[in-house]
C-alpha cells in the first residue's frame, strides 16, 4: 500500500456547528448500518419465521433496553436524514457562507430531535 | 519515502477513478432511503397496532412489499458505500482489503437475506390468500348441494 501523504493540519481546528454535524452524520450513518440493520432483518426474519418468532422479537424490542435501541435508531436515522439534506443543499454549493452555515448546522441537529420526538409522540397517541 | 519532492512522491499514483461514481451512488440511495424509510416510519405511525397479525397482512399488499424490497436494496446499498468511507478512512494496510472484503459479503448476505425474509412473508400471505378461497369454494359447493334438495353428505 503506497504511502500517501496526510493532512499537515490534523492537530489545528476549534469546535464549530459543521464538525459536529458532520461528526453525528458519519456515527449515526455508521451505527445505523452496524446497529440498525441487524435489528431490521432480526424483525424480517422473525416476521417470515413465524408468531413464537416474532413473539421473542417483540418481548426484546419492547423491554426497557429494547426501547432504547429503538429509540437510539430512530433518533440515528431522523438526525441522518436532517444532515443528507443538508448534504443535497450544500452539494448545489449553497450554504457555505458562515453565519448560515453555522445557523442551519443547528436546524440539523436540532431538526433529527424533533422529527424523532414527533415520531414517537405519534406511534403512542395516534 | 523516496526522494523527490512531496509533489514528485505522489504524482504516479493517481486517482482510482472511481470516486465521482462513489459519490453520485451515495446520492442517489439517499434519495432511495429517503422515500422508502420515510415510508416504513409512516406506516408504523399509520397501522393500528404492530402484532404479527397486523403486519403480516399489511405485508401482503403489493406495494408495502414493493416499497419494504425496494428500502432493502437501497439501505444496504447505501450502507455500503458509506461503511466504505469509514474502512477508508480508519484502517490502513492489508487489514483495510480485509475489511473491504467482509463488509461486501455481509453487505450482499444482509440485502438477500432481507429480500428472502421478504418472499417468505409475501408467499405466505398469497398462501393463505389460495388456501381461504379454496375454503369459500368448498363451502359454496357445500351449499349449492343443500340447496339442490339432496343431503349434504
Amino acid at each position: 500500500m503506497a504511502e500517501r501523504p496526510l493532512s499537515p493540519h490534523l492537530s489545528i481546528w476549534k469546535w464549530g456547528p459543521a464538525m459536529l454535524v458532520s461528526i453525528l452524520h458519519r456515527v449515526t450513518g455508521d451505527g445505523m448500518a452496524l446497529v440498525g440493520l441487524p435489528v431490521l432483518l432480526w424483525w424480517l426474519g422473525a416476521l417470515a419465521s413465524g408468531p413464537e418468532a416474532y413473539d421473542q422479537f417483540t418481548t426484546i424490542a419492547t423491554s426497557w433496553y429494547g426501547y432504547v435501541v429503538l429509540a437510539g435508531i430512530s433518533w440515528a436515522f431522523f438526525n441522518h436524514l436532517c444532515s443528507g439534506v443538508r448534504h443535497f443543499v450544500l452539494d448545489i454549493g449553497a450554504g457555505y457562507e458562515v453565519d448560515r452555515n453555522n445557523r442551519w448546522s443547528v436546524v440539523t441537529i436540532a431538526g433529527g430531535i424533533v422529527l424523532t420526538a414527533a415520531f414517537w409522540a405519534a406511534i403512542v397517541l395516534l | 519515502m523516496g526522494q523527490g519532492t512531496a509533489l514528485g512522491r505522489v504524482r504516479a499514483l493517481g486517482s482510482a477513478h472511481e470516486g465521482t461514481h462513489h459519490w453520485l451512488l451515495q446520492r442517489f440511495t439517499a434519495a432511495g432511503n429517503l422515500l422508502t424509510v420515510l415510508f416504513l416510519a409512516v406506516s408504523f405511525v399509520a397501522l393500528p397496532d404492530l402484532s404479527y397479525a397486523t403486519v403480516r397482512a399489511w405485508l401482503g399488499h403489493p406495494l408495502p412489499a414493493l416499497a419494504l424490497a425496494l428500502m432493502i436494496v437501497s439501505v444496504f446499498w447505501h450502507a455500503r458505500l458509506g461503511l466504505q468511507v469509514m474502512i477508508e478512512d480508519y484502517v490502513h494496510g492489508a487489514s483495510r482489503f480485509a475489511a473491504i472484503l467482509l463488509l461486501n459479503l455481509a453487505a450482499f448476505a444482509g440485502a438477500a437475506f432481507g429480500l428472502l425474509s421478504l418472499v417468505r412473508i409475501v408467499a405466505g400471505a398469497t398462501a393463505e390468500t389460495a388456501a381461504a378461497a379454496a375454503a369459500a369454494a368448498q363451502v359454496q359447493q357445500a351449499l349449492q348441494g343443500m340447496m339442490g334438495g339432496g343431503m349434504p353428505q
